[in-house]
């Protein structure tokens, strides 16, 4: 039977769950990087054993971790001791230099700032690392100021794709109130030139030839907090999610509102429906069901906690319109978290697990497709990440 | 040999306990220090000073023989008991945050 282990990134650590296919009792290894804000971690599709992990800290900067035994131990690629007599360029698996070459992408050296101006990118930290689907030494990396770079050699090195702050309206980004960084990699199983990206505050993005040119995907969305409501450029995406079975299909959790294309974001439509509120961070998809979705509705943008102090998930069998809330097992008075937008994740066991995690420490996990829910722990720092793997 | 004292967490970091020691060749100055330092341990390469520009961390500081030294010119030699090793050189992170 296969079991699962669920990768979770804290403010104040990284901890890794696991358990058998029943998924009701769990070990629970960690703290990892104790001390330090782990943004995200994720395992490769290819060797599940391989994990990449975003370290990070606003005294020391950006690492990046490496396990190769599924999270017991860890390396930072590029960072090792070495002998007094050689001396390469140094700790470069923690490097990340915007491209600035003129044969590359024309690269930007501007984005718009809070108040209008134009502000130089500055490299603050990786907020989603997203693993090849087919080479474990392959790892993409959404970065805030917002950029995509790509490793090939296990996370030694790392190399800006430049083609999507120079496709043309990098100019125009800017950030949320949360930064502005990268926060969604989707690479298509179906064509592996097709890629789509998401950044808060700018949009949705995506490349068909592996990464050298770029276009936004942004029509239909409508933000009325901004001044041309339907812009091609300025949306707050929270976070896309998509379905290897129907990689046309995209599923998006905007700043409010959330939406749905079917046609690889060239057009998107709301599916909001019955949501008692439709702001939010998170969604996913059910494993073996395409047109079952999930998200956790929060209140506002003022107030991040969920309506009513009630923790509920709601559930769209449908591709979203038609809303159940599933709350057995969940916080149903007094809860103020928020779930944050890499918070949530499902893993490929039949029945399909659904896992997130809060602000508050707890991860909640279901074990049969949402209808009922277990706190796995309860007390762990302010949860940022959370990632399952199912392995065999 | 140069003594450095380096934050917690860039000592687990880098896995050592304690005290740096390094290897200096004079004139010492914080550049040389913080060069060797990171020839030494490349996993702290950016994590002190940025990656290119050099420019120290802002949450970071430098001391030496009691005295700051962050403002100083990475290239103004080094108090000479730092250089003898005879006092520490001290890089510290702000007291900040929670």
């Amino acid at each position: 039977m296969s079991r699962v282990r669920v990768l979770v990134g804290t403010k104040k650590g990284a901890f890794v769950l696991t358990s058998d296919g029943k998924r009701q009792k769990w070990d629970v290894s960690g703290p990892f990087f104790a001390g330090w804000e782990m943004y995200h971690l994720k395992g490769s599709p290819a060797d599940p054993n391989r994990i990449y992990a975003s370290q990070t800290s606003g005294w020391f900067g950006q690492i990046i971790q490496r396990s190769s035994d599924g999270g017991k131990t860890w390396e930072t690629p590029g960072g090792e001791k070495l002998p007094e007599s050689y001396a390469p360029p140094a700790g470069q698996s923690n490097k990340f230099v915007y491209d600035t070459s003129s044969e590359t992408g024309k690269p930007l050296t501007t984005h718009q700032w809070y108040d209008g101006t134009q502000h130089p990118w500055e490299f603050k930290r990786v907020w989603h690392l997203e693993p090849s689907l087919t080479d474990p030494d392959t790892v993409y990396a959404g970065v805030e100021d917002a950029a995509l770079f790509r490793s090939t050699d296990g996370a030694t090195t790392w190399q800006e794709m430049a083609g999507l702050r120079g496709h043309g309206t990098g100019p125009q980004w800017s950030p949320g109130a949360g930064g502005m960084g990268l926060h969604t990699v989707i690479l298509d199983p179906s064509n592996p030139k097709r890629m789509y990206i998401a950044i808060s505050a700018a949009g949705a993005f995506r490349t068909d030839d592996g990464g050298a040119a770029w276009k936004p995907i942004n029509q239909g969305l409508r933000s009325e907090y901004i001044p041309d409501p339907a812009a091609e450029i300025g949306h707050c995406v929270h976070h896309v999610a998509m379905h290897p079975k129907k990689p046309g299909v995209l599923f998006m959790q905007k700043h409010w509102d959330v939406m749905r294309s079917d046609n690889a974001g060239d057009r998107w439509h709301e599916v909001s429906g019955n949501l008692p509120t439709d702001f939010g961070f998170v969604i996913d998809v059910h494993a073996h069901e395409p047109e079952t979705i999930f998200v956790v509705p929060i209140k506002s943008d003022g107030e991040h906690f969920p309506l009513e102090g009630k923790l509920r998930v709601y559930r769209s069998r449908t591709g979203g319109n038609e809303w159940e809330p599933l709350t057995k097992g969940l916080p149903q008075k007094d809860c103020y978290v928020n779930v944050l937008r890499d918070a949530m994740s499902v893993d490929t066991l039949d029945p399909c697990g659904i896992y997130f995690g809060t602000t508050g420490g707890q991860i909640y996990g279901s074990a049969d497709g949402g209808d009922t829910w277990n706190a796995i722990v309860h007390d762990l720092p302010a949860v940022y990440s959370v990632e399952a793997q199912a392995i065999p | 040999m140069i003594r450095v004292v380096i934050p917690a967490h860039l000592r687990t970091l880098a896995k050592v306990e304690g005290e740096v020691q390094l290897e200096v060749p004079r004139p010492v100055t914080q550049r040389a220090v913080l060069d060797a330092l990171e020839a030494k341990y490349p996993v702290l390469c950016g994590t002190i000073r940025d990656h290119g520009t050099f420019k120290r961390r802002d949450f970071l500081r430098y001391y030496a023989c009691e005295e700051d030294w962050s403002l100083e010119s990475p290239d103004t030699p080094l108090p000479e008991p730092i250089a003898s090793g005879k006092e520490p050189f001290l890089i510290i992170g702000a007291i900040a945050g929670g």
